[in-house]
């Protein structure tokens, strides 16, 4: 009953039952960041490997983390934070509660790394209100770290200092976005706050700050560990790393799959046991729900990376790679995704307000028979309205999945308008999305 | 208003944050309030933002912003069934149709012996557990075929009987 099905570094030998220090400590875990702490590195040596490596952010933008990293005022005195965003809520993605679950171990030890290279003491994980579970393992782990000297003072009798908390989220997706993460640990709304000032300059507290993703802090002792340059090389270049993929919807093994960048889709896709029930590939949504939608033969040619599923008009994002097959309505598919944006804007800007409002109740009419021809010109020029005008990227990930689906399905857009209804007959849609559970 | 249990459990979670920033805790002190009160009144919050020493506005909007606080009361088990596109596409609404017929309630009601809530919910990050089901927002239940689903709540029903006895 795991939604880990093939792990090969952060989730490599672990499980319900391995997720103790000691298991961590049998798979090697913290003797980097024993290495680090004896020999005396240098801050900028850490980095220096983290930006060899490649590796770039799993939490939905890419961005390089050496990079980020850098940015750190590292050598003023002073407070300075680090914080792990597993506020994993972003539709299709369920790594993070994997790694969380079956290897806490690896987070905290990349948190305690991250601490020294940016010269910080404190740190915090926002984990997603809904697995609650989850924070209380986390909890757990971190209890554990703490009894045997991995954090607090003078860790390993290196004198640094190192302290790092749990916050649990309790429902909102818009906390994921990193500057509401960190309203939300300041015991606000979680609203966007505007940027810059970035967090590097003005983050939790106003203390200078860095965020990254679970999975890029977990990915930090194995790249260390193997050198940045034996990372680089297990992905492709610019594309460093392994990384995990969460495949969901319609396929035979939906689960979390740790695989090298650069491996082909039709790979993941054959190891997630192929479309479900031997159906046609329709569409796929490879980078969680914010990511614009490619049409099936398209992605069967991609390799999963970020250059490869850009090339193809999308987004890698979290890696959360979303299946629909030929018995999906691709109209109600995208009511139900835009009904989601609109439930969660946090309303601080008009155009993410009212133009997710728009979005869902336009694409709602047009799913319920009631559309008009000039509803998807209204479409189009509503998402031009909200793209690069808002404070937090939410408006755009509304938009995006608006104007693929559009570009890619028009004719069925057009089809509901005219017909009133949808080309797949509504009891073969109902059935293709049964309830489906492996044996 | 809320018991010493409950209260020690809030001041672990203060002693998280840096000293002076005792508003960080105001989502985990809810949650604990939530979890003894089973839905959060205004005396309830007034309570929460004078332990807190915040403006009790400040702490309603913290409450009412995040989906997970309950402002009105539920029945002893809310059950929020995720119906995102990827649960969508893997039985989500097959689940939350199934509660309904058997529990006889549509989404936002609650059964007439005031034993279950239906609410729909939007991603739990779990989605190839697909169908996903929470208990009162901290169990989650996965894969929830039919058989399971009627189980969960003959479980959830004699638990409460065996409660009250
Ligand atoms: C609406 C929205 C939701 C987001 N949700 C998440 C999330 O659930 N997890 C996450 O790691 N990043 C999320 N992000 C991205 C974060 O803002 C941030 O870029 C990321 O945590 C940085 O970590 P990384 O560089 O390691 O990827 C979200 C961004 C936006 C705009
Ligand atoms: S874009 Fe939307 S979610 Fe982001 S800050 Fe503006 S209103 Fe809030
Ligand atoms: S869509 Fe239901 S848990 Fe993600």
């Amino acid at each position: 009953m795991s939604t880990l099905k093939l792990g090969q570094m952060i989730l490599k030998d672990c499980d319900e039952s391995r997720w103790r220090l000691a298991d961590y400590e049998a798979r090697g875990g913290y003797q980097v960041l024993r290495r680090i702490l004896t020999e005396n590195w240098s801050q900028e040596r850490v980095i220096e490997e983290v930006k060899t490596s490649a590796l770039r952010g799993r939490g939905g933008a890419g961005f390089p983390t050496g990079l980020k990293w850098s940015f750190m005022p590292r050598q003023f005195p002073g407070e300075k934070y680090v914080v792990c965003n597993s506020d994993e809520g972003e539709p299709g993605t369920f790594k993070d509660r994997d790694i969380l679950r079956y290897n806490p171990h690896s987070v905290i030890e990349g948190m305690i790394i991250a601490g020294y290279a940016m010269g910080a003491s404190c740190g915090y994980n926002y984990i997603h209100g809904e697995i609650f579970e989850v924070y209380e393992r986390f909890e757990e782990a971190l209890e554990e770290a703490r009894r045997a000297g991995y954090l607090g003072e003078n860790i390993l009798g290196s004198g640094f200092h190192f302290e790092l908390y749990a916050h649990h989220g309790y429902g909102a997706y818009i906390c994921g976005e990193e500057t509401a993460l960190l309203e939300s640990i300041e015991g606000k709304k979680g609203q966007p706050r505007f940027k810059p000032p970035f967090p590097a300059s003005y983050g939790l507290y106003g203390k200078p700050t860095t965020i990254n993703n679970t999975e890029t802090f977990a990915s930090v002792p194995f790249l260390l560990a193997m050198g940045g340059e034996q990372f680089l090389h297990l992905g492709k270049p610019n594309n460093g790393g392994m990384k995990i993929f969460s495949v969901s919807g319609h396929v035979n093994r939906p689960g979390n799959y740790e695989i090298p960048m650069g491996t082909p889709f039709s790979e993941l896709l054959e190891l997630a046991g192929g479309v479900r029930g031997g159906r046609k590939l329709k569409a796929v949504i490879p980078g969680g729900s914010s990511a614009p939608v490619v049409p099936g033969d398209v992605m069967m040619e991609c390799t999963m990376d970020y250059d490869s599923i850009a090339q193809a008009g999308s987004m890698l994002g979290s890696g959360a790679v979303i299946v629909m097959d030929e018995t999906t309505c691709m109209v109600k598919a995208l009511e139900r995704l835009s009904y989601f944006y609109y439930e969660e804007s946090c309303g601080q800007c008009t155009p993410c307000r009212e133009g997710t409002g728009w979005l869902y109740r336009i694409v709602h009419r047009i799913e319920h028979g009631q559309g008009r021809v000039e509803d998807l010109e209204l479409l189009e020029s509503a998402t031009s309205n909200i793209m690069g005008r808002t404070i937090c990227a939410l408006g755009d990930a509304a938009s995006m999945p608006v104007q693929s689906f559009i570009k890619h399905f028009r004719d069925e857009f057009l089809y509901h308008i005219e017909h009133k209804r949808c080309l797949v007959p509504p009891e073969v849609q109902w059935a293709g999305s049964d309830i489906y559970v492996e044996a | 208003m809320l018991s010493p249990e409950a209260l020690a459990r809030i001041d672990r979670e203060i002693a998280k944050y840096p000293a002076g920033q005792k508003q960080s805790a105001v989502m985990a002190a809810l949650r604990i309030a939530q979890e003894e009160k089973g839905w959060l009144s205004e005396e309830t919050i007034a309570f929460v933002a004078d332990y807190l020493e915040m403006p009790p506005v400040a702490v309603y909007e913290v409450a009412t912003f995040y989906n997970m606080y309950d402002l009105a009361p539920v029945g002893k088990y809310k059950l929020t069934v995720c119906t995102n596109l990827p649960c969508a596409l893997s039985g989500g609404y097959h689940a939350a149709e199934h509660l309904k017929e058997r529990l006889g309630i549509d989404f936002n009601e609650t059964t007439p012996d005031g034993l279950f809530t239906l609410k729909e919910g939007e991603c739990m990050g779990a989605c190839g557990d697909a169908p996903v089901l929470l208990v009162n927002n901290h169990r989650m239940c996965c894969r929830m075929t039919r058989e399971r689903l009627d189980a969960l709540l003959e479980t959830l029903k004699r638990q409460a009987t065996e409660n009250t006895q």
